[in-house]
Protein backbone atom coordinates (compact mmCIF):
# COMPACT_ATOMS: atom_id res chain seq x y z
CA UNK A 1 0.00 0.00 0.00
CA UNK A 2 1.36 3.22 -0.80
CA UNK A 3 0.05 6.69 0.90
CA UNK A 4 2.09 9.82 -0.60
CA UNK A 5 1.50 12.74 1.35
CA UNK A 6 0.87 16.58 -0.35
CA UNK A 7 0.24 20.09 0.49
CA UNK A 8 2.72 22.96 1.69
CA UNK A 9 2.05 24.83 -1.95
CA UNK A 10 1.01 27.91 0.07
CA UNK A 11 3.59 27.72 2.37
CA UNK A 12 6.23 27.45 -0.29
CA UNK A 13 4.79 30.17 -1.69
CA UNK A 14 5.02 32.67 1.31
CA UNK A 15 8.50 30.81 2.25
CA UNK A 16 9.53 32.56 -0.82
CA UNK A 17 8.25 35.71 -0.01
CA UNK A 18 9.96 35.59 3.11
CA UNK A 19 12.82 34.93 2.07
CA UNK A 20 13.01 37.83 -0.58
CA UNK A 21 11.88 39.77 2.32
CA UNK A 22 15.08 38.79 4.76
CA UNK A 23 17.39 38.96 1.28
CA UNK A 24 16.57 42.37 1.29
CA UNK A 25 16.72 43.42 5.20
CA UNK A 26 16.30 47.05 6.18
CA UNK A 27 14.42 48.81 3.53
CA UNK A 28 15.88 52.27 4.54
CA UNK A 29 18.89 51.11 3.62
CA UNK A 30 19.40 51.19 -0.24
CA UNK A 31 19.82 47.90 -1.86
CA UNK A 32 23.14 45.95 -3.02
CA UNK A 33 23.43 46.46 -6.44
CA UNK A 34 25.37 43.51 -8.79
CA UNK A 35 27.87 45.72 -9.76
CA UNK A 36 28.55 46.49 -6.14
CA UNK A 37 29.28 43.10 -5.66
CA UNK A 38 30.97 42.61 -8.48
CA UNK A 39 33.66 45.59 -8.06
CA UNK A 40 34.09 45.49 -3.96
CA UNK A 41 33.57 41.13 -3.09
CA UNK A 42 35.64 40.14 -6.37
CA UNK A 43 37.20 37.95 -4.01
CA UNK A 44 33.70 36.23 -3.49
CA UNK A 45 33.10 36.24 -7.04
CA UNK A 46 35.88 34.56 -7.46
CA UNK A 47 35.23 31.66 -5.24
CA UNK A 48 31.94 31.08 -6.74
CA UNK A 49 33.52 31.11 -10.47
CA UNK A 50 36.02 28.69 -9.53
CA UNK A 51 33.95 26.60 -7.74
CA UNK A 52 31.08 27.09 -10.24
CA UNK A 53 32.89 26.02 -12.79
CA UNK A 54 32.01 29.22 -14.35
CA UNK A 55 34.16 31.80 -15.48
CA UNK A 56 31.45 34.89 -15.31
CA UNK A 57 31.80 37.69 -13.13
CA UNK A 58 28.41 38.84 -13.20
CA UNK A 59 26.74 35.88 -13.14
CA UNK A 60 28.66 34.99 -10.23
CA UNK A 61 27.70 38.43 -8.41
CA UNK A 62 24.29 37.93 -9.39
CA UNK A 63 24.18 34.57 -7.54
CA UNK A 64 25.80 35.68 -4.39
CA UNK A 65 23.10 38.50 -4.31
CA UNK A 66 20.39 36.10 -4.74
CA UNK A 67 21.80 33.18 -2.16
CA UNK A 68 22.09 36.37 0.42
CA UNK A 69 26.16 35.58 0.26
CA UNK A 70 25.99 31.71 1.14
CA UNK A 71 28.48 31.11 -1.64
CA UNK A 72 28.03 27.39 -1.55
CA UNK A 73 24.50 28.24 -2.63
CA UNK A 74 25.87 31.10 -5.08
CA UNK A 75 27.74 28.20 -7.04
CA UNK A 76 24.76 25.77 -6.90
CA UNK A 77 22.95 28.68 -9.05
CA UNK A 78 25.66 29.01 -11.12
CA UNK A 79 26.35 25.38 -11.87
CA UNK A 80 22.20 25.05 -12.28
CA UNK A 81 22.50 27.92 -14.74
CA UNK A 82 25.37 26.43 -16.71
CA UNK A 83 23.33 23.36 -17.49
CA UNK A 84 21.31 25.44 -20.08
CA UNK A 85 23.80 26.86 -22.02
CA UNK A 86 24.95 24.85 -25.23
CA UNK A 87 29.20 24.02 -25.45
CA UNK A 88 30.40 25.49 -28.21
CA UNK A 89 33.98 24.28 -28.12
CA UNK A 90 37.07 24.03 -26.27
CA UNK A 91 39.71 26.61 -26.36
CA UNK A 92 43.56 26.59 -26.67
CA UNK A 93 45.42 26.11 -24.02
CA UNK A 94 45.89 29.02 -21.49
CA UNK A 95 49.97 30.35 -21.15
CA UNK A 96 50.27 31.25 -18.15
CA UNK A 97 53.93 32.37 -18.95
CA UNK A 98 52.52 34.97 -21.10
CA UNK A 99 50.35 36.27 -17.94
CA UNK A 100 49.99 39.99 -17.64
CA UNK A 101 51.24 39.58 -13.57
CA UNK A 102 49.23 41.43 -11.17
CA UNK A 103 51.63 39.65 -8.57
CA UNK A 104 54.46 37.36 -8.68
CA UNK A 105 56.35 35.76 -5.64
CA UNK A 106 58.44 33.30 -4.99
CA UNK A 107 59.71 31.78 -1.51
CA UNK A 108 62.20 29.48 -3.19
CA UNK A 109 64.57 32.02 -4.60
CA UNK A 110 65.14 35.35 -3.49
CA UNK A 111 66.02 37.12 -6.72
CA UNK A 112 64.26 35.54 -9.85
CA UNK A 113 64.20 36.86 -12.67
CA UNK A 114 61.13 40.14 -12.83
CA UNK A 115 61.30 40.35 -9.17
CA UNK A 116 59.33 39.96 -6.64
CA UNK A 117 55.99 41.91 -6.99
CA UNK A 118 53.41 42.02 -3.96
CA UNK A 119 50.53 42.99 -6.19
CA UNK A 120 47.15 43.45 -3.85
CA UNK A 121 47.88 41.31 -1.37
CA UNK A 122 46.42 40.82 2.82
CA UNK A 123 49.66 39.03 3.32
CA UNK A 124 51.18 41.92 5.13
CA UNK A 125 48.28 43.20 6.57
CA UNK A 126 48.33 42.28 10.07
CA UNK A 127 44.95 41.39 10.50
CA UNK A 128 44.09 44.57 12.22
CA UNK A 129 40.40 45.18 11.59
CA UNK A 130 40.04 48.16 9.79
CA UNK A 131 37.61 50.78 11.22
CA UNK A 132 37.38 53.34 8.86
CA UNK A 133 35.97 51.32 6.72
CA UNK A 134 32.75 51.35 8.38
CA UNK A 135 32.48 54.64 7.05
CA UNK A 136 32.20 54.74 2.90
CA UNK A 137 35.17 57.51 1.89
CA UNK A 138 34.63 60.41 0.00
CA UNK A 139 33.78 59.74 -3.64
CA UNK A 140 37.96 59.64 -4.71
CA UNK A 141 39.61 61.05 -8.04
CA UNK A 142 37.44 59.40 -10.77
CA UNK A 143 40.16 56.58 -11.71
CA UNK A 144 37.98 54.90 -14.20
CA UNK A 145 40.53 51.52 -13.45
CA UNK A 146 38.95 48.36 -14.83
CA UNK A 147 39.65 45.85 -12.22
CA UNK A 148 41.21 43.17 -15.30
CA UNK A 149 43.06 45.71 -17.50
CA UNK A 150 46.60 45.73 -16.49
CA UNK A 151 50.18 44.46 -17.31
CA UNK A 152 53.99 44.70 -16.61
CA UNK A 153 56.61 46.22 -18.97
CA UNK A 154 58.69 43.92 -21.32
CA UNK A 155 58.83 40.34 -21.57
CA UNK A 156 57.00 38.00 -20.08
CA UNK A 157 58.92 36.40 -17.00
CA UNK A 158 60.49 33.20 -17.29
CA UNK A 159 59.56 30.37 -14.87
CA UNK A 160 61.28 30.07 -11.59
CA UNK A 161 60.90 26.02 -12.18
CA UNK A 162 62.59 26.37 -15.56
CA UNK A 163 65.62 27.26 -14.27
CA UNK A 164 65.37 24.65 -12.03
CA UNK A 165 64.85 22.28 -14.92
CA UNK A 166 68.05 23.60 -17.11
CA UNK A 167 70.13 22.36 -14.37
CA UNK A 168 68.19 18.80 -14.65
CA UNK A 169 67.34 19.35 -10.28
CA UNK A 170 63.55 18.83 -11.17
CA UNK A 171 61.40 16.83 -12.73
CA UNK A 172 59.99 18.00 -16.01
CA UNK A 173 56.07 18.71 -16.54
CA UNK A 174 54.91 15.79 -19.28
CA UNK A 175 54.90 17.83 -21.91
CA UNK A 176 52.53 15.97 -25.08
CA UNK A 177 51.47 17.20 -28.30
CA UNK A 178 48.46 15.90 -29.05
CA UNK A 179 47.55 13.43 -25.84
CA UNK A 180 44.17 13.03 -25.09
CA UNK A 181 42.74 15.20 -22.06
CA UNK A 182 39.45 13.71 -20.62
CA UNK A 183 36.51 15.78 -19.20
CA UNK A 184 34.84 15.45 -15.63
CA UNK A 185 31.96 17.49 -17.13
CA UNK A 186 31.08 15.10 -20.24
CA UNK A 187 31.80 11.86 -18.09
CA UNK A 188 31.63 10.44 -14.58
CA UNK A 189 34.86 10.12 -12.53
CA UNK A 190 36.03 6.87 -12.41
CA UNK A 191 39.32 5.63 -9.70
CA UNK A 192 41.78 5.25 -10.45
CA UNK A 193 42.26 8.49 -12.33
CA UNK A 194 44.62 10.37 -14.31
CA UNK A 195 46.08 13.51 -13.42
CA UNK A 196 43.99 15.70 -16.03
CA UNK A 197 41.06 14.52 -14.27
CA UNK A 198 42.64 15.35 -10.85
CA UNK A 199 43.50 18.70 -11.89
CA UNK A 200 40.04 19.38 -13.06
CA UNK A 201 38.39 17.62 -9.87
CA UNK A 202 40.14 19.97 -7.86
CA UNK A 203 40.46 23.43 -9.51
CA UNK A 204 36.75 23.16 -8.76
CA UNK A 205 36.49 21.36 -5.58
CA UNK A 206 35.99 22.99 -2.22
CA UNK A 207 38.38 25.49 -0.63
CA UNK A 208 37.74 24.44 3.22
CA UNK A 209 37.96 20.55 2.18
CA UNK A 210 41.07 20.91 -0.08
CA UNK A 211 42.68 23.45 2.22
CA UNK A 212 42.02 21.48 5.67
CA UNK A 213 43.72 18.17 3.23
CA UNK A 214 46.70 20.23 2.47
CA UNK A 215 47.14 21.34 6.15
CA UNK A 216 46.85 17.27 6.73
CA UNK A 217 49.79 16.57 4.48
CA UNK A 218 52.07 19.65 6.24
CA UNK A 219 51.08 18.38 9.65
CA UNK A 220 52.68 15.02 8.67
CA UNK A 221 49.96 12.94 6.92
CA UNK A 222 51.96 12.25 4.04
CA UNK A 223 54.69 15.54 4.38
CA UNK A 224 56.56 15.96 1.05
CA UNK A 225 58.40 18.90 2.26
CA UNK A 226 57.01 21.98 -0.04
CA UNK A 227 58.02 25.03 -1.16
CA UNK A 228 56.33 27.34 -3.23
CA UNK A 229 58.74 27.51 -6.70
CA UNK A 230 56.08 30.48 -7.92
CA UNK A 231 52.70 31.91 -7.65
CA UNK A 232 51.28 33.85 -10.41
CA UNK A 233 47.96 35.96 -10.35
CA UNK A 234 47.21 37.67 -13.52
CA UNK A 235 45.22 37.73 -16.93
CA UNK A 236 45.38 35.58 -19.61
CA UNK A 237 44.08 35.56 -22.62
CA UNK A 238 41.69 32.82 -23.97
CA UNK A 239 41.91 31.98 -27.53
CA UNK A 240 39.46 29.73 -29.35
CA UNK A 241 39.09 28.50 -33.35
CA UNK A 242 35.80 29.09 -34.71
CA UNK A 243 34.88 26.35 -37.34
CA UNK A 244 33.82 29.06 -39.52
CA UNK A 245 37.04 31.40 -39.38
CA UNK A 246 39.31 28.13 -39.11
CA UNK A 247 41.35 30.42 -37.44
CA UNK A 248 42.70 30.98 -33.25
CA UNK A 249 40.87 34.75 -32.49
CA UNK A 250 41.47 36.23 -28.88
CA UNK A 251 38.02 36.32 -27.65
CA UNK A 252 39.01 38.16 -23.59
CA UNK A 253 41.00 37.69 -20.83
CA UNK A 254 40.62 35.95 -17.32
CA UNK A 255 41.99 35.81 -14.49
CA UNK A 256 43.56 33.07 -12.64
CA UNK A 257 45.65 31.80 -9.76
CA UNK A 258 48.95 29.54 -10.50
CA UNK A 259 51.18 28.01 -7.81
CA UNK A 260 53.80 26.12 -8.62
CA UNK A 261 55.30 23.67 -5.56
CA UNK A 262 58.61 22.28 -5.32
CA UNK A 263 57.95 18.94 -3.36
CA UNK A 264 60.80 16.25 -1.69
CA UNK A 265 63.06 14.89 -4.28
CA UNK A 266 62.85 11.44 -5.31
CA UNK A 267 65.56 8.94 -7.43
CA UNK A 268 65.35 5.41 -8.48
CA UNK A 269 68.00 3.02 -9.76
CA UNK A 270 67.40 4.29 -13.23
CA UNK A 271 66.92 8.22 -12.35
CA UNK A 272 69.25 10.67 -10.38
CA UNK A 273 67.28 12.01 -7.51
CA UNK A 274 65.69 15.20 -8.47
CA UNK A 275 62.79 17.81 -6.82
CA UNK A 276 59.21 16.61 -7.61
CA UNK A 277 56.35 19.51 -8.58
CA UNK A 278 52.95 20.36 -7.57
CA UNK A 279 50.53 22.63 -9.75
CA UNK A 280 47.74 24.21 -8.74
CA UNK A 281 45.48 26.62 -11.05
CA UNK A 282 42.43 28.19 -10.50
CA UNK A 283 39.54 30.66 -12.00
CA UNK A 284 40.20 34.18 -10.37
CA UNK A 285 42.24 35.57 -7.45
CA UNK A 286 42.26 32.19 -5.28
CA UNK A 287 45.97 32.08 -3.38
CA UNK A 288 44.88 29.72 -0.57
CA UNK A 289 43.39 27.36 -2.95
CA UNK A 290 45.72 27.15 -5.38
CA UNK A 291 48.55 26.27 -3.07
CA UNK A 292 46.43 23.51 -1.84
CA UNK A 293 45.76 22.53 -4.98
CA UNK A 294 49.41 22.56 -5.44
CA UNK A 295 50.09 19.87 -2.07
CA UNK A 296 47.00 17.59 -3.11
CA UNK A 297 48.57 17.29 -6.76
CA UNK A 298 51.94 15.77 -5.02
CA UNK A 299 50.00 13.74 -2.44
CA UNK A 300 47.91 12.31 -5.02
CA UNK A 301 51.15 10.88 -7.35
CA UNK A 302 52.03 8.41 -4.51
CA UNK A 303 51.44 6.03 -7.17
CA UNK A 304 53.98 7.37 -9.79
CA UNK A 305 56.81 7.78 -7.11
CA UNK A 306 55.83 4.42 -5.02
CA UNK A 307 55.05 5.95 -2.35
CA UNK A 308 53.29 5.02 0.45
CA UNK A 309 49.77 6.16 1.54
CA UNK A 310 50.27 7.72 5.43
CA UNK A 311 47.02 9.65 4.72
CA UNK A 312 43.28 10.53 3.43
CA UNK A 313 45.06 13.28 1.35
CA UNK A 314 46.77 10.89 -0.59
CA UNK A 315 44.27 8.37 -0.89
CA UNK A 316 42.32 9.35 -4.53
CA UNK A 317 39.29 8.44 -3.85
CA UNK A 318 38.82 9.91 -0.41
CA UNK A 319 39.89 13.04 -1.97
CA UNK A 320 37.81 13.47 -5.55
CA UNK A 321 34.88 11.81 -4.26
CA UNK A 322 34.27 14.22 -1.96
CA UNK A 323 35.50 17.58 -2.67
CA UNK A 324 32.65 18.47 -4.87
CA UNK A 325 30.81 21.01 -2.59
CA UNK A 326 27.46 20.43 -4.56
CA UNK A 327 28.07 16.76 -4.70
CA UNK A 328 28.59 17.05 -0.68
CA UNK A 329 25.81 19.64 -0.23
CA UNK A 330 23.40 17.39 -2.43
CA UNK A 331 23.14 14.16 -0.11
CA UNK A 332 23.57 15.85 2.90
CA UNK A 333 21.15 18.24 2.78
CA UNK A 334 18.69 15.46 0.79
CA UNK A 335 17.97 14.73 4.74
CA UNK A 336 15.29 17.61 4.86
CA UNK A 337 13.44 16.09 2.68
CA UNK A 338 10.84 13.64 4.08
CA UNK A 339 11.86 10.50 5.10
CA UNK A 340 8.30 10.18 6.93
CA UNK A 341 8.25 6.10 5.51
CA UNK A 342 11.40 5.03 6.17
CA UNK A 343 11.37 6.93 9.47
CA UNK A 344 8.08 4.67 10.34
CA UNK A 345 9.90 1.66 8.87
CA UNK A 346 12.67 1.74 11.66
CA UNK A 347 10.25 2.57 14.61
CA UNK A 348 8.54 -0.66 13.19
CA UNK A 349 11.88 -2.46 13.43
CA UNK A 350 13.07 -0.85 16.50
CA UNK A 351 9.61 -2.09 18.63
CA UNK A 352 10.01 -5.13 17.50
CA UNK A 353 13.34 -5.66 18.28
CA UNK A 354 12.70 -4.26 21.80
CA UNK A 355 10.02 -6.88 22.32
CA UNK A 356 11.99 -9.76 21.24
CA UNK A 357 15.26 -8.70 23.68
CA UNK A 358 12.97 -8.65 26.28
CA UNK A 359 10.87 -11.46 25.74
CA UNK A 360 12.76 -13.81 23.68
CA UNK A 361 10.70 -16.82 24.15
CA UNK A 362 7.30 -15.10 23.43
CA UNK A 363 5.99 -15.92 26.52
CA UNK A 364 4.02 -13.28 26.39
CA UNK A 365 5.39 -10.76 29.02
CA UNK A 366 4.01 -7.18 29.32
CA UNK A 367 6.54 -4.63 27.31
CA UNK B 1 42.00 39.99 -49.10
CA UNK B 2 43.11 41.30 -45.85
CA UNK B 3 46.05 39.27 -43.93
CA UNK B 4 45.24 37.01 -41.36
CA UNK B 5 46.80 38.27 -38.45
CA UNK B 6 46.05 41.87 -39.34
CA UNK B 7 42.49 40.51 -39.24
CA UNK B 8 42.92 38.40 -35.68
CA UNK B 9 44.49 41.78 -33.93
CA UNK B 10 41.30 43.99 -34.86
CA UNK B 11 39.03 40.77 -33.93
CA UNK B 12 41.37 40.86 -30.25
CA UNK B 13 40.73 44.72 -30.13
CA UNK B 14 37.13 44.62 -30.56
CA UNK B 15 36.95 41.84 -27.96
CA UNK B 16 38.63 43.49 -25.41
CA UNK B 17 36.87 46.24 -25.07
CA UNK B 18 33.85 47.35 -23.25
CA UNK B 19 30.39 46.78 -25.21
CA UNK B 20 30.19 51.11 -24.29
CA UNK B 21 33.53 51.53 -25.82
CA UNK B 22 32.27 49.81 -29.40
CA UNK B 23 28.57 51.97 -29.30
CA UNK B 24 31.03 55.11 -28.68
CA UNK B 25 32.83 54.36 -32.19
CA UNK B 26 29.58 53.44 -33.67
CA UNK B 27 28.08 56.77 -33.47
CA UNK B 28 31.71 58.24 -35.34
CA UNK B 29 30.20 56.04 -38.66
CA UNK B 30 28.29 58.20 -40.99
CA UNK B 31 26.58 55.61 -43.23
CA UNK B 32 25.73 52.47 -41.13
CA UNK B 33 25.60 49.63 -43.50
CA UNK B 34 22.70 47.39 -44.18
CA UNK B 35 23.07 43.82 -42.83
CA UNK B 36 21.33 40.71 -41.45
CA UNK B 37 21.93 38.01 -39.38
CA UNK B 38 23.31 34.91 -40.81
CA UNK B 39 23.60 33.96 -36.64
CA UNK B 40 21.62 35.97 -34.55
CA UNK B 41 23.73 36.53 -31.33
CA UNK B 42 24.09 33.61 -29.22
CA UNK B 43 25.46 32.74 -25.52
CA UNK B 44 27.28 29.31 -25.03
CA UNK B 45 30.03 27.96 -23.26
CA UNK B 46 33.58 27.04 -23.99
CA UNK B 47 35.45 24.93 -21.69
CA UNK B 48 38.66 26.87 -20.86
CA UNK B 49 42.26 24.05 -21.13
CA UNK B 50 45.49 24.69 -19.50
CA UNK B 51 48.60 23.14 -19.16
CA UNK B 52 49.80 21.62 -15.95
CA UNK B 53 53.04 23.03 -14.85
CA UNK B 54 52.08 25.93 -17.66
CA UNK B 55 53.63 24.02 -20.09
CA UNK B 56 52.92 20.16 -19.33
CA UNK B 57 49.67 18.01 -20.34
CA UNK B 58 46.23 19.43 -21.06
CA UNK B 59 43.54 19.75 -18.17
CA UNK B 60 40.27 21.37 -18.47
CA UNK B 61 40.58 24.35 -15.65
CA UNK B 62 36.34 25.31 -16.26
CA UNK B 63 33.60 26.78 -18.70
CA UNK B 64 33.38 30.15 -19.99
CA UNK B 65 30.40 31.85 -20.95
CA UNK B 66 31.23 33.34 -24.32
CA UNK B 67 28.43 34.93 -27.13
CA UNK B 68 29.07 34.70 -30.92
CA UNK B 69 26.94 36.71 -33.55
CA UNK B 70 27.81 36.31 -38.06
CA UNK B 71 26.04 39.04 -40.23
CA UNK B 72 26.28 39.53 -43.64
CA UNK B 73 26.43 43.04 -44.83
CA UNK B 74 24.20 43.58 -48.00
CA UNK B 75 26.84 44.14 -50.84
CA UNK B 76 29.50 43.37 -48.52
CA UNK B 77 31.30 41.28 -46.52
CA UNK B 78 30.76 38.90 -43.87
CA UNK B 79 31.58 39.24 -40.03
CA UNK B 80 32.27 37.12 -37.35
CA UNK B 81 32.70 37.96 -33.35
CA UNK B 82 33.19 35.56 -30.39
CA UNK B 83 33.51 37.78 -27.48
CA UNK B 84 33.59 36.50 -23.97
CA UNK B 85 30.41 36.64 -22.01
CA UNK B 86 26.38 37.26 -22.57
CA UNK B 87 26.52 40.58 -23.96
CA UNK B 88 24.58 40.29 -27.63
CA UNK B 89 25.23 43.92 -28.61
CA UNK B 90 28.43 43.46 -27.73
CA UNK B 91 28.52 40.18 -30.30
CA UNK B 92 26.74 42.32 -33.22
CA UNK B 93 28.55 45.45 -32.90
CA UNK B 94 31.90 43.71 -33.36
CA UNK B 95 30.42 41.33 -35.90
CA UNK B 96 29.33 43.95 -37.92
CA UNK B 97 33.13 46.16 -37.62
CA UNK B 98 34.34 42.70 -38.46
CA UNK B 99 32.79 42.56 -41.93
CA UNK B 100 32.75 46.40 -42.51
CA UNK B 101 36.80 46.16 -41.50
CA UNK B 102 37.49 43.52 -44.05
CA UNK B 103 36.58 45.44 -46.96
CA UNK B 104 39.59 46.63 -48.93
CA UNK B 105 38.01 49.76 -49.44
CA UNK B 106 37.43 50.93 -46.58
CA UNK B 107 39.93 49.05 -44.20
CA UNK B 108 42.44 51.75 -43.78
CA UNK B 109 39.82 54.51 -42.76
CA UNK B 110 38.12 52.13 -40.62
CA UNK B 111 41.19 51.00 -38.84
CA UNK B 112 41.63 55.13 -37.81
CA UNK B 113 38.58 56.00 -37.08
CA UNK B 114 37.63 52.72 -35.10
CA UNK B 115 40.79 50.52 -34.09
CA UNK B 116 43.49 52.95 -33.61
CA UNK B 117 41.07 54.81 -30.57
CA UNK B 118 40.09 51.51 -29.25
CA UNK B 119 43.51 50.37 -29.01
CA UNK B 120 44.27 53.64 -27.48
CA UNK B 121 41.57 52.87 -24.73
CA UNK B 122 43.20 49.36 -23.74
CA UNK B 123 46.40 50.56 -23.66
CA UNK B 124 46.08 53.45 -21.51
CA UNK B 125 43.89 51.13 -19.11
CA UNK B 126 46.72 49.09 -19.19
CA UNK B 127 49.47 51.68 -18.16
CA UNK B 128 47.60 52.68 -15.58
CA UNK B 129 47.38 49.32 -13.80
CA UNK B 130 50.68 48.37 -14.60
CA UNK B 131 52.20 51.68 -12.94
CA UNK B 132 50.25 50.35 -9.26
CA UNK B 133 52.01 46.70 -10.10
CA UNK B 134 55.28 48.17 -10.67
CA UNK B 135 55.18 50.03 -7.27
CA UNK B 136 54.86 46.31 -5.37
CA UNK B 137 58.21 45.51 -6.28
CA UNK B 138 60.09 44.38 -3.77
CA UNK B 139 63.53 46.22 -3.66
CA UNK B 140 65.88 43.74 -1.05
CA UNK B 141 68.88 44.88 0.30
CA UNK B 142 70.82 43.07 2.32
CA UNK B 143 73.09 44.12 5.39
CA UNK B 144 76.36 42.39 6.01
CA UNK B 145 76.95 42.03 9.52
CA UNK B 146 79.44 40.49 11.62
CA UNK B 147 83.19 41.41 11.24
CA UNK B 148 84.71 41.04 7.69
CA UNK B 149 87.88 39.19 8.98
Amino acid sequence: MYVSAKGGEKAISKAHEFLAEVRRGDLSIPELTVEQIRQQLSLAVDRVMAEGSLYDPELAALAIKQSSGDLIEAIFLLRAYRTTLTRFGVTLPIDTTRMTLLRRISSAYKDIPGGQILGPTYDYTHRLLDFSLLIPSEKGEDQKVLKCEFSTQGEPFARVLEFLHQEGLVESGHSGESETVQDLTLQPLQIPATRDLRLQNLARGDEGFLLSLAYSTQRGFGYNHPFIGEIRVGEVSVEFVPPELGFPIEIGKITVTECEMINQFKGSSTHPPCFTRGYGLTFGHCERKAIAISLLDRALRTREFGEAQEGPAQDEEFVLMHSDNIQASGFVEHLKLPHYVDFQAELTLLRNLRKEYRDPKGEGEQP
Amino acid sequence: MIDQTIRQSWIAVLSKVEVKDLEEVWQRLKEKPEYYYLRPPETGLIMVRARAEGTGSLFHLGEMTITRCTVQVKNGFRGTAYIMGRNQRHAELAALLDALLQDPYQHASLMDLIIRPLELTLRKRKTLMAQKVEDTRVEFFTMVRGDET
